[in-house]
């Protein structure tokens, strides 16, 4: 399935503010990470979180078709 | 208990008044202003950015936990976005409290909460011409200030 992921920061800067990757059907956060990881290819950018419909989700956490799913970079709020 | 990420430019003394009452014998009020030097390069302005609906909920959930650990829920917070310049404030934290002690700690609790878990960005802009995003686990600010 199509997954279209959020970016922000220095990832938006580095790839736009959103990329769609294709994920298999039955998928976790892990495999819509690597999948976008591989967009960035070489690319020097600051490991992100993952947030599945604006809570942060673990790596084993489902993604859904239609979920909303964000990279979050190190966050610097405050 | 009232949390915001707004684009205007913040008043601190409206938070206070907002969570003072006769019954706190305690208010306190964090204000987290752009600072002029950042890891000995000069800034003259920092834009914010956030990931507006998933900042709002977690900007909440905090709030919702010190209320839950404090024992109060009279705790405003407005945490601004967009361009800001040499001492703007980015962030204010209003906590009153019948008790100081627990007021502070409250406040303490929000703004090191915040500082982790809410999806806000800044990219400061520099002297030179320059602008880079920050990343706290890359970058040791000096002093831990805001």
């Amino acid at each position: 399935m199509e997954i279209s992921v959020l970016l922000f920061a220095s990832w938006s800067d580095a790839l736009g503010p959103s990329v769609t990757v294709q994920v298999p059907a039955v998928a976790t956060v892990r495999d819509v990470l690597e999948a976008v990881l591989a967009r960035a290819g070489g690319r020097a950018l600051p490991k992100p979180l993952v947030a599945v419909n604006h809570r942060y989700a673990r790596s084993e956490t489902p993604v859904r078709a239609g979920d909303e799913v964000a990279l979050i970079p190190p966050v610097a709020g405050g | 208990m009232r949390t915001a990420i707004v684009e205007h430019t913040l008043d601190s003394a409206a938070l206070l008044a907002e969570v003072s009452n006769m019954a706190s014998g305690a208010s306190t009020l964090f204000v987290g202003t752009v600072r002029c030097v950042n890891e000995g390069k000069d800034v003259t302005g920092i834009d914010y950015s956030a990931y507006g609906p998933m900042a709002e909920s977690e900007l909440a959930m905090i709030a919702g936990e010190a209320a839950a650990r404090f024992g109060t829920s009279r705790i405003a917070v407005e945490h601004r976005v967009g361009t800001l310049t040499l001492g703007e404030a980015s962030i204010v934290i209003a906590v009153s409290h019948a008790r100081r002690a627990a007021a502070m700690d409250a406040q303490r609790f929000l703004i090191e909460e915040i500082k982790q878990r809410v999806p806000i960005w800044k990219r400061e802009h520099y002297a030179d011409g320059s602008r880079e995003w920050i990343d706290p686990t890359v970058c040791v600010a000096a002093s831990g200030a805001a």
